[in-house]
């Protein structure tokens, strides 16, 4: 029987392959074929979504994008078959996108059947956990910390550490949080596993627990991604009845269970202490530290919280070692990193690599440029909370402490890319307005700060007192850095600020009549 | 957020829901939110008066519970449209023309951004990122993702 391979994920059921793959199943009926599906997650080549696979001796075949309106002249060309078609790429492994890449934690996304426990340790899945499940918990803490994975989250803090602050707090009972709130505009890492390879974030928050103690945990999942929340609620299932989860994790003896919860629409409970609280059953406000949630965290525990990326590259880890993983990289910044490329791009998706190759290697070879034609401007690096930068700075290498002495951060990995239309003022205003939106309301410089901040750039817009204006907003902003209680308010400033340092002349238009007047 | 009109034409409010609902989910560690999204679901919204049902079962105050509808912007005061729209107004949608998308969707349904049409068919709302950033800009019609939104494919979702 011929598999084909028609991705189930959010992305690619955005553009068709539902119709898709019910087009190639009619299809194959009334030709009397038999085919077998299997519903992947993406690859991560979203200009090539939805992107059709089958199995073929030499390596998986590929054809995309493909509309349902073009599968019956897809098995014409006899497609099953290898056959040639406008849509066929090749073998998939070696189309240019793909091969570049180091995929470490994506190894699997898009190559497996996210639904099958069979095929996820048929592809090596498992190996992490079997691994940790032989060592003592100091042992796999020691290996975290010995592979250098710093947060994925943004933040960049080093796991090992973390880990550890938890194993050595006292405690009958810790937790292990997996914050897969993923509210970054740009960024997409997240849902894509959640997607694409469910059973590698299980496997890693069960290698959590072992290495602190912890028999709990949970993941929470923001709800603008019901897919990704539907599928991961199922994969906790599955590994449930399997014995991946429970009384006696594989057999060990040892314990683990996990739960998934759904967010309720708050971009600031991606902030770890929000998220306790969410998780609590609270308003997302943040919380004072310290105390740590290494300390006290989730219900007054002892809590690994971890973004998810961070938790799904442990099984590699695990399972290959502290060093292979640490040997790739620069400086601090070891191991792969997942970059998402977005927006105005010609050739967007997910693409991991070892930290180092520059912003634009990225944007310019991965991307291909902008979707538009037209020549870069701007890209904000990091999320809402990320810095504008232009294509000067493309030179900067794809790691933590480059990007940090720009004025800059990599964040969760998003690189998003506008052309030459965009307006670097009106952006810098949305950054306030978007920080007034989601604010907490706990700290003022963040609540007050970010709606002065929007009314303040509508009057600089308007070319109202422009000087005054913009020596006022940049005194906002050094006040909402050094003032803020968290991220969202400390960072605002740094879209604000870069657009400002970099794209002047945006700021300084004529004189309008100001609509707040 | 619905205007008060359609709160008043369709009222679907039933305590023994919420009831049964919070009595079988306040086992959970931290069971609120789980509940409010099991009435937002079932319900349509979460209405004045499920707090108090909902505060004596946790035993919580009704400041409380109301606090935790009122911050989360998924939690309903009052009953949606038979569709939800929800666009992208962030970032890597904007880059590709989300703005005006977004404001050509205000006019044909004839509605801003967080309400309702009149004769209750469609609730457009704002979000901010579905994942879906490499193919913005991004809607989402009743939880079904639509990537390279234009204005026509998301009128011809509605009418589906």
């Amino acid at each position: 029987m011929i598999r084909v391979f028609v991705p189930g994920d959010a992305a690619a059921l955005s553009v068709g392959a539902e119709a898709v793959a019910a087009a190639i199943a009619a299809e194959a009926a009334a030709r009397g074929i038999a085919v077998t599906f299997v519903r992947t997650g993406s690859r991560g080549l979203f200009w090539l979504e939805p992107l059709v696979e089958v199995d073929r001796p030499g390596g998986r075949v590929g054809y995309g994008p493909v509309t349902a309106a073009e599968v019956r002249s897809l098995f014409d060309a006899g497609f099953l078959d290898g056959g040639a078609h406008a849509r066929a790429l090749g073998r998939v492994e070696d189309i240019p996108y793909l091969a570049r890449q180091q995929r470490v934690t994506f190894a699997r996304c898009g190559i497996v059947d996210p639904a099958s426990l069979a095929d996820y340790e048929a592809h090596g899945g498992l190996k992490g956990l079997r691994a940790a499940l032989a060592m003592d918990p100091a042992a796999i803490v020691a290996a975290v910390t010995e592979s250098g994975l710093r947060g994925r989250g943004g933040a960049g803090f080093p796991t090992g550490i973390k880990w550890r602050t938890v194993l050595e707090a006292a405690g009958p009972r810790k937790y292990i949080v997996c914050n897969a709130d993923e509210g970054d505009s740009g960024t997409y890492a997240d849902r894509m596993l959640l997607e694409g390879d469910p059973f590698l974030l299980v496997e890693g928050m069960a290698i959590a627990g072992l290495a602190v103690g912890a028999g709990k945990g949970f993941v929470y999942i923001r709800s603008e991604y019901p897919h990704a929340f539907r599928r991961m609620q199922a994969a906790i299932e599955t590994a449930r009845a399997a014995g991946l989860l429970g009384p006696d994790i594989l057999g060990s003896g040892r314990a683990f269970e996990m739960e998934a919860r759904l967010g309720a629409g708050a971009y600031i409970c991606g902030e770890e202490t929000s998220l306790l609280e969410s998780l609590e059953g609270r308003r997302g406000q943040i919380r004072f530290k310290p105390p740590l949630p290494a300390i006290s965290g989730l219900f007054g525990r002892p809590t690994v919280i971890n973004n998810l990326i961070t938790l799904a590259t442990v099984p590699a880890i695990l399972a290959d070692g502290a060093a292979a993983y640490r040997d790739v990289g620069t400086g601090r910044s070891r191991g792969t990193m997942p970059i998402q490329l977005a927006g105005n791009v010609r050739h967007g998706g997910l693409v991991e690599r070892a930290f180092g190759l520059t912003l634009g290697e990225i944007v310019e070879e991965f991307g291909g440029g902008t979707a538009t034609g037209r020549p870069v401007r701007a890209v904000q690096v990091g999320g809402p909370l990320g810095a504008y930068w232009p294509t000067d700075l493309f030179d900067v290498p794809f790691e933590y402490e480059a990007f940090a002495a720009r004025g800059g951060m990599i964040g969760h990995g998003g690189i998003v890319v506008f052309d030459d239309t965009v307006d670097l003022a009106r952006q810098a205003r949305f950054a306030f307005q978007f920080c007034a939106i989601e604010s907490c309301g706990k700290c003022t410089p963040c609540r007050i700060g970010a709606v002065r901040g929007a009314e303040t750039m509508d009057k600089i817009i308007a070319g109202q007192d422009r000087d005054a204006n913009l020596t006022l907003v940049r005194d906002l902003c050094e006040v909402m850095r050094d003032g803020s209680l968290c991220a969202l308010g400390g960072l605002t400033p740094m879209p604000v600020v870069s657009a400002l340092d970099h794209f002047p002349e945006d700021f300084d238009r004529p004189a309008q009549a100001c609509a707040a007047d | 957020m619905a205007g008060p009109a359609a709160a008043s034409s369709s009222d679907t409010f039933d305590a023994a829901v919420v009831i049964e609902i919070a009595e079988g989910l306040r086992g959970l560690d931290g069971p609120l939110l789980p509940i409010l999204h099991a009435v937002n679901d079932r319900l349509g919204h979460v209405d004045q008066r499920a707090v108090p049902l909902i505060a004596d079962i946790l035993n919580l105050s009704r400041a409380e519970v109301h606090g935790v509808v009122g911050f989360y912007h998924d939690f309903r005061r009052a009953p949606a449209g038979r569709h939800r729209v929800q666009v992208c107004r962030a970032e890597a949608c904007q880059a590709m023309g989300g703005e005006a998308l977004a404001s050509r969707l205000e006019q044909v349904f004839g509605v801003p951004f967080g309400q309702t049409t009149v004769d209750g068919r469609v609730t457009l709302e704002a979000v901010y990122c579905l994942g879906n950033c490499a193919l913005s800009p991004a809607a989402m019609i009743d939880g079904e993702p639509v990537g390279r939104a234009t204005v026509a494919r998301i009128v011809e979702g509605v009418a589906r």
